[in-house]
């Protein structure tokens, strides 16, 4: 669970897990985080959590809030982050865990449902879970802020939310070995061949679902549980390596002039004559024939429909152009 | 029936990325029919690869059937617009209580599902099914541009203005889809139709693409590889693993090398001739 560490002049105060959908932050004593400080307004910020998320929202304070010395209205909480009021600063912790084989799984898409009839009908699916008690389940439960409210999905869904991901693990693992499942490619193969499925019989199935809900209360702790801290290292290349490919022209109209290797891929050639690309990789640069009749040649052999790693000074022939790949060092 | 095999190339390529043990994802295309069809499963063991399997070999079957029992097209275009959404809407509840009903008898399939995007493209338009966040891009010229809006907590989140797209990389929430097929008695696809042009490529990816690739590297590469479209699915694929590859990544890529203007029967033509008039 995330919490927030408030500290005065680098002396730590105390500590506040973010239990709640709603954590709030002022001057007088109802807040959940009280500072007694006249710089800090009344109700003067709230935090909203959902699931792994929280959000900082100013809530209209006499002299604002500083998120890492910006001053912000909303803010959308990272890890370490550095809440500013008046002289206090509260640090956001998100506390992530660091990504373990068994917790990848929690990772998986999961489907959040809305409760078939209102969310009249979710809470015993959070009550046949004691160990759920601190689970977003139930603190979505609590009442929303009407004011966020409409700002953020509606909390009753979060009621329901069902992890298809875990239900193999939620299994009695004798039910598991007891009927090995069967092999997909059969099963997708019976449920092709089997005749249109009868109309499921609707005043059933809810109820059968929720009960899943509830059986998947372990479900609902593996929600709980932070994701792995390790985020995806989305598009960016694995490290900064040392080198930079370059092409270099040695022939032709443009000879002597460089190319550096920067995009993820750049093309060379002529458009519906002879087109190559050159790929970027973490493990060094790669030549593909894309379009023509004629492949390219590194240093003197042609290339076939797959990639070649390219190595330092490694010439290439296309398009009736030379040119040179070499590496220098990554400025 | 028109034949879009010669209008229209497909590639496709998929893989269980460099993290899991399984690939619950399961793509499948029928050029002749102008139809691609991809889901990414979900649920324990091998149950989420049973709800993608069961999704796109029912949506394929349903459609083909359909199709062939329509015979040529009839009626204006709005009206035959209206038969391809029904078309899909039809083969996508098919699989869906399909996969409900196994999930529901079958205790190791308890609680599969799986997100599902479908394109069929029929007379100069690509008519597409969504459910949850499997995507569908357009690269149309220079522009790419994402068709289809995820059903997912993050989406809902971006709509409302809680968080920007950029915040959004950023969130611990990515995996919380809002609809899935297989998980209720019925499910509503979302079903759009857009006009196509020559030229265009469109792209239907599982969320392990679009988790892991940027959308800037997504539209290089369909640009600079638009020319060798089974390279370019490759590389897609190839990208997301080079970057971590912590889904399953699933991508098809559909190319429009000729218009397809449906050729009306002799009814259809008919048909719109008195409508014309009669208006």
């Amino acid at each position: 669970m995330a919490k927030l560490i408030l500290s005065l002049d680098g002396m730590v105060l105390r500590e506040f897990p973010l239990s709640k959908e709603r954590t709030t932050i002022g001057r007088k004593p109802h807040n959940d985080v009280v500072i007694d400080n006249l710089a800090v307004s009344g109700e003067h910020a709230m935090i909203m959590t959902i699931l792994n998320d929280s959000f900082l929202e100013d809530l209209g304070s006499t002299n604002g809030t500083l998120v890492n010395g910006q001053p912000i209205k909303k803010h959308f909480l990272q890890n370490n982050d550095v809440i500013e009021l008046g002289k206090y600063k509260i640090k956001y912790h998100s506390e992530v865990v660091v990504a373990q084989p068994a917790q990848q799984d929690f990772e998986k898409t999961m489907v959040l449902r809305a409760p078939p009839l209102g969310a009249a009908a979710a809470p015993p699916a959070a009550a046949n879970a004691p160990t759920a008690a601190a689970t977003p389940a139930s603190v979505a439960s609590a009442p929303a802020p009407k004011s966020l409210r409409d700002t953020v999905v509606d909390p009753a869904q979060a009621d329901s939310l069902v992890s298809t991901d875990v239900g193999g693990q939620a299994q009695p693992a004798s039910a598991l070995e007891s009927q090995p499942a069967a092999q997909p490619q059969a099963a997708v193969a019976a449920a092709v061949a089997a005749p249109p499925a009868p109309k499921p019989a609707p005043a059933v199935a809810p109820s059968t679902v929720m009960a899943t809900a509830a059986a998947l209360a372990g479900g609902s702790a593996a929600v709980a549980m932070p994701a792995p801290a390790v985020q995806a290292p989305v598009a960016a290349p694995a490290a900064t390596p040392a080198t930079v490919g370059v092409i270099q022209i040695l022939s032709g109209p443009s000879a002597g002039k460089e190319l550096p290797l920067i995009k993820p891929l750049t093309t060379l050639g002529k458009p519906g004559v002879q087109v190559a690309v050159i790929a970027r990789r973490p493990q060094g640069y790669f030549i593909t024939h894309v379009e023509g009749s004629h492949f390219p040649v590194v240093n003197g052999r042609r290339l076939d429909a797959q990639a070649q790693a390219l190595s330092d000074h490694d010439v290439i022939e296309l398009a009736g152009v030379k040119m040179e790949f070499f590496l220098k060092p990554n400025a | 029936m028109v034949d879009l095999s010669r209008s229209l190339e497909i590639a496709a390529a998929t893989h269980t990325g460099m993290v899991r043990s399984h690939n619950e994802d399961t793509i499948g295309s029928d050029p002749g029919i102008g139809l691609a069809v991809l889901a990414d499963g979900m649920g324990g063991y091998n149950a989420g690869e049973v709800a993608s399997g069961i999704a796109v070999a029912l949506v394929t079957k349903q459609t083909r059937e359909l199709l062939s029992r329509l015979g040529a097209a009839q009626g204006d275009l709005s009206e035959r617009q209206s038969i391809a959404a029904d078309i899909l809407n039809d083969a996508i509840a098919h699989a869906n209580s399909s996969i409900f009903q196994a999930a529901n008898s079958q205790p190791q399939y308890s609680g599969m599902g799986t997100t599902l995007v479908v394109a069929l493209l029929s007379d100069n338009h690509i008519n597409v099914a969504h459910v949850g966040d499997s995507r569908l891009y357009r690269l149309r010229g220079e522009e790419l541009v994402q068709l289809t809006r995820d059903h997912s907590l993050l989406q809902e989140q971006i709509d409302s203005g809680m968080i920007t797209k950029e915040m959004a990389r950023g969130s611990q929430n990515k995996n919380l889809v809002t609809r899935a097929v297989g998980i209720e008695p019925a499910v509503e696809p979302e079903i759009n139709s857009f006009e196509v042009r020559e030229g265009d490529t469109y792209l239907l990816c599982s969320d392990g693409l679009n988790d892991m690739v940027e959308d800037d590297d997504i539209h290089l590469t369909l640009t600079s590889l638009q020319a060798n479209l089974p390279l370019a699915a490759n590389q897609l694929v190839q990208m997301a693993n080079d970057n971590g590859g912590r889904d399953n990544v699933s991508v098809i890529l559909v190319q429009v090398r000729k218009p397809f203007p449906a050729s009306p029967g002799l009814l259809g033509r008919l048909k719109n001739w008195f409508g014309k008039n009669g208006d």
